[in-house]
């Protein structure tokens, strides 16, 4: 009789099945070990499928609250995991995370993750994610003593393999494949992302702000990474200019492709038409909002203009507390040459407003609503600009700086009864 | 006590620089890509501008995995790939080729010893569209606020879904995603079709647990619907029944205010969300089945929604239509009638008003210039 009856049913089916992954780790461990191989966690693949079988029959998770664990000179990256049935399964009663901070782009030598995947059966159970919903690797399961002598040798790999964010620090930047193999980037997003997870290594490790903060980085407006909705900071690249037109390709598309069905009809603000006669395309650039779409359908004959750049969304989330937000325009664009100042010049004085003024638990973009976005622009130094927006405000109720009121007579006597007038600026610290 | 660290000790030393991992093919031609063209069910091939062609041939996985089928997965990049390999935003993994001749080796041998998959891509110039993988969280593989398992439900759906996977043969890109609660490690708020973990029943306040693990007033302010009530002389909380959203913020907050119940918690059902700008700008998902109680192991009810929710979409919409335009283009009342769910007043929104001024912020990156 099996002791796992509800899991053994999961491998039906052409899918490839994660308890079978499960399973064969357990197998292939024991024959590791039979072979002299150090294995520190042994048996906890098969104990991760008894209580996986409880959870199945129980229906509720065997995962106890956090506790908190962590590596030296770190406070994130490490997260704390018990079983709530650590005295019947002792080998997963400890079963830490590890976040490993992937490659931009989740580019791998062989001979790297061969190395990691050898530290990791030695340390841990033997079982990851490629990869957690924010991209790292997450190396699922290892006690508390282990986690130290796993990051040494992580450490002493060749290259060496960091932890990535965890709790309220940033979270490891990612980025999609961009230039390394997609003709659509408008900008380097991998050179992006490394830099950015580079300068700044020290948030990454350290939690020390109100809460979580996310940098996503997607090369076009298709936004494989699906930064706009899910990054507090989204870097998604655009152009400005025309689109670049090969008409011999729209010629090569056109003997089996229906043009003004599939391209004009679909783009969203009829910028396009096509000559049937001529079988070539032209494009009212002036009109186009850069969706992507003709060039999604005619890679060979279109591609993005040649000024090129990057918009910047801000407040992304899910709906833990507010509900969730795709973020919206914080700046229009940034030309791609400027790209790694710009936002370092932007994020560094946001950070800072945040981490003063920000409560406990709020994500930048519920920050920027209670404060409003007239204040989040002067304190990243953007001028406000009508791409910000679907439609002006539907009210009235505007606020004015003092400087923008004329000299009156109501307005001295205010002042002099200590009336303070709304103001952009972040007040000074006494 | 500090103590000598060895002379290879280091920290604050970031991933390893992406362009350590990159193959010959791709450092030549980067950033010079002219054009792609998906030649077969997970095969695109990508010509650079030099003239150069690479092809990437793209395999479904549970995202769960063992060392040892990464060592698998390792052994044959380094047959076919001279040891490189990539995995995608999706949690699939891609193999890169030079040599077209050796695709179908490749392929063969790993559905044959990985048992992965081949598939998962669409092309878009012919309007023939692949099911990519579900992105998906921990569930009760390894989480602690789950109101819901993650992988068994995608085995479940992506099992019922497979012929999509491995053929291209859709109208438009649909993004299936599934969080296992509201906590959204997933992000799963922007997809074609996404499931998440809901909780109905209020904490079960445990006061020991309050009184020995949690700051009062923190656990009180991380209501967002005001439900929470300090009970200052017993040192512990109470929760209003009537106010709380069954969120969890609190659990996260608190060990004391778990709120797992197995006959009630179960799968809230979304659709119409997206992320790209292509035609239509970002938007959210919306929750078109309040509830779908927890069915292990093979999860029929939640599969049969997520089928029908599916096929509305497929056997109707127009060819490159994305869900959300295929409902605008309808009606969400035809919509209902053509997956066959029902419309109940859980689905209409009552938490609270979104701000009006974020209603007028502009999403996404359409813009004239």
């Amino acid at each position: 009789m099996s002791e796992t009856p509800l899991l053994d049913q999961i491998p039906d089916g052409p899918w490839p099945s994660f308890v079978k992954e499960i399973r064969k780790t357990a197998e292939l461990q024991e024959k590791a070990i039979k072979e002299g191989k150090e294995i520190k966690m042994p048996g906890c693949a098969k104990a991760l499928l008894k209580q996986l079988e409880r959870s199945y029959e129980d229906k509720k998770t065997h995962w106890k609250h956090g506790g908190i664990v962590s590596v030296v000179g770190y406070g994130g990256g490490v997260i704390g995991r018990y079983s709530d049935l650590g005295d019947e399964l002792p080998e997963v009663h400890h079963f830490h995370t590890i976040r490993v901070n992937m490659p931009a782009g989740w580019f791998y030598s062989t001979k790297a993750l061969r190395q990691l995947m050898d530290v990791w059966e030695k340390w841990g159970s033997g079982l990851l994610n490629m990869h957690g919903s924010t991209g790292d690797i997450i190396l699922l399961g290892t006690r508390s003593e282990y986690l130290q002598p796993c990051f040494e040798d992580m450490m002493k790999m060749d290259p060496p393999f960091d932890i990535g964010g965890s709790g309220s620090d940033l979270r490891t930047p990612s980025a999609c494949m961009g230039p390394a193999l997609c003709e659509f980037a408008c900008f380097d997003t991998l050179d992006l992302c490394y830099d950015l997870t580079m300068e700044y290594q020290n948030e990454l490790h350290r939690p020390m702000w109100p809460y979580k903060f996310k940098f996503k980085i997607s090369g076009c407006p298709n936004d494989c990474v699906a930064a706009k909705a899910r990054s507090d900071f989204a870097i998604i690249g655009t152009w400005k200019g025309d689109i670049q037109i090969d008409q011999e390709a729209v010629k090569e598309y056109a003997e089996w492709m229906d043009i003004e069905e599939e391209v004009v009809k679909l783009c969203p603000t009829g910028a396009i038409s096509y000559d049937a006669e001529k079988k070539e395309i032209k494009i009212d650039n002036s009109n186009c909002v850069r969706c992507m779409h003709c060039i999604n359908k005619m890679p060979k004959a279109l591609k993005p203009g040649k000024e090129r750049g990057a918009t910047i969304c801000i407040g992304a989330k899910a709906p833990c507390v507010e509900g969730a937000i795709i973020g919206w325009v914080a700046v229009p664009f940034i030309p791609a040459d400027e790209l790694k100042d710009r936002v370092k010049e932007i994020v560094e004085p946001l950070w800072d407003w945040w981490d003063d003024e920000g409560k406990f638990r709020e994500r930048i973009g519920e920050f920027i609503w209670r404060k409003g976005m007239g204040m989040f622009l002067r304190v990243i130094g953007q001028e406000p600009d009508v791409r910000m927006i679907k439609h002006p405000r539907t009210n009235p109720f505007m606020y004015f700086e003092e400087n923008e009121l004329r000299p009156s007579k109501v307005v001295e006597e205010l002042k002099k009864r200590g009336v303070k007038f709304k103001s952009l600026e972040r007040e000074e610290e006494e | 006590m500090a103590t000598e660290k060895p002379p290879w000790w280091k920290t604050d030393f970031g991933p390893p620089k992406y362009d350590l991992f990159l193959p010959e093919a791709i450092k030549k031609n980067y950033g010079k890509w002219a054009y792609h063209e998906v030649i077969r069910p997970g095969v695109i091939k990508r010509v650079a501008e030099s003239g150069d062609v690479v092809y990437t041939v793209r395999f479904g996985t549970p995202r769960l995995i063992s060392i040892y089928t990464v060592r698998e997965l390792c052994d044959i990049a380094d047959k076919y790939c001279d040891g490189y390999l990539r995995w995608t935003s999706r949690h699939n993994v891609e193999f890169i080729l030079t040599d077209e001749s050796k695709i179908d080796d490749l392929i063969k041998e790993v559905e044959e010893k990985v048992g992965f998959p081949c598939g998962g891509t669409w092309d878009t110039p012919r309007g023939k569209y692949g099911l990519t993988n579900i992105i998906h969280t921990q569930g009760w593989v390894h989480c602690h606020t789950p109101a819901i398992d993650a992988s068994g439900i995608v085995k479940a759906i992506m099992d019922e879904l497979y012929e999509y996977f491995v053929d291209m043969k859709l109208p438009g890109l649909c993004r299936i995603s599934l969080a296992c609660c509201a906590n959204m490690c997933g992000a799963v708020h922007a997809s074609d079709i996404s499931m998440v973990g809901i909780h109905r029943t209020p904490p079960l306040v445990d006061d020991d647990a309050v009184r020995r693990m949690c700051e009062l007033p923190t656990t009180a302010a991380s209501c967002p619907n005001a439900a929470i009530r300090i009970n200052a002389k017993k040192k512990t909380v109470e929760v209003d029944g009537e106010k709380c959203m069954y969120c969890g913020n609190c659990y996260t907050m608190c060990p004391g205010m778990p709120l797992f119940d197995p006959e009630n918690d179960g799968t809230a059902i979304l659709c119409g969300g997206k992320v790209s700008d292509a035609r239509h700008p970002p938007e959210l998902s919306k929750v078109v089945v309040p509830w779908v109680p927890n069915e292990p192991p093979r999860w029929p009810s939640v599969v049969d929604y997520v089928k029908k929710i599916f096929m509305a979409w497929a056997n109707n919409a127009k060819k490159h239509e994305r869900m959300i335009e295929f409902i605008e283009r309808i009606g969400w009342e035809r919509f209902f009638e053509l997956a066959g769910l029902d419309f109940s007043w859980h689905l209409i929104d009552d938490f609270r008003v979104p701000p009006f001024m974020y209603a007028s912020y502009r999403i996404g990156t359409q813009f004239r210039w």
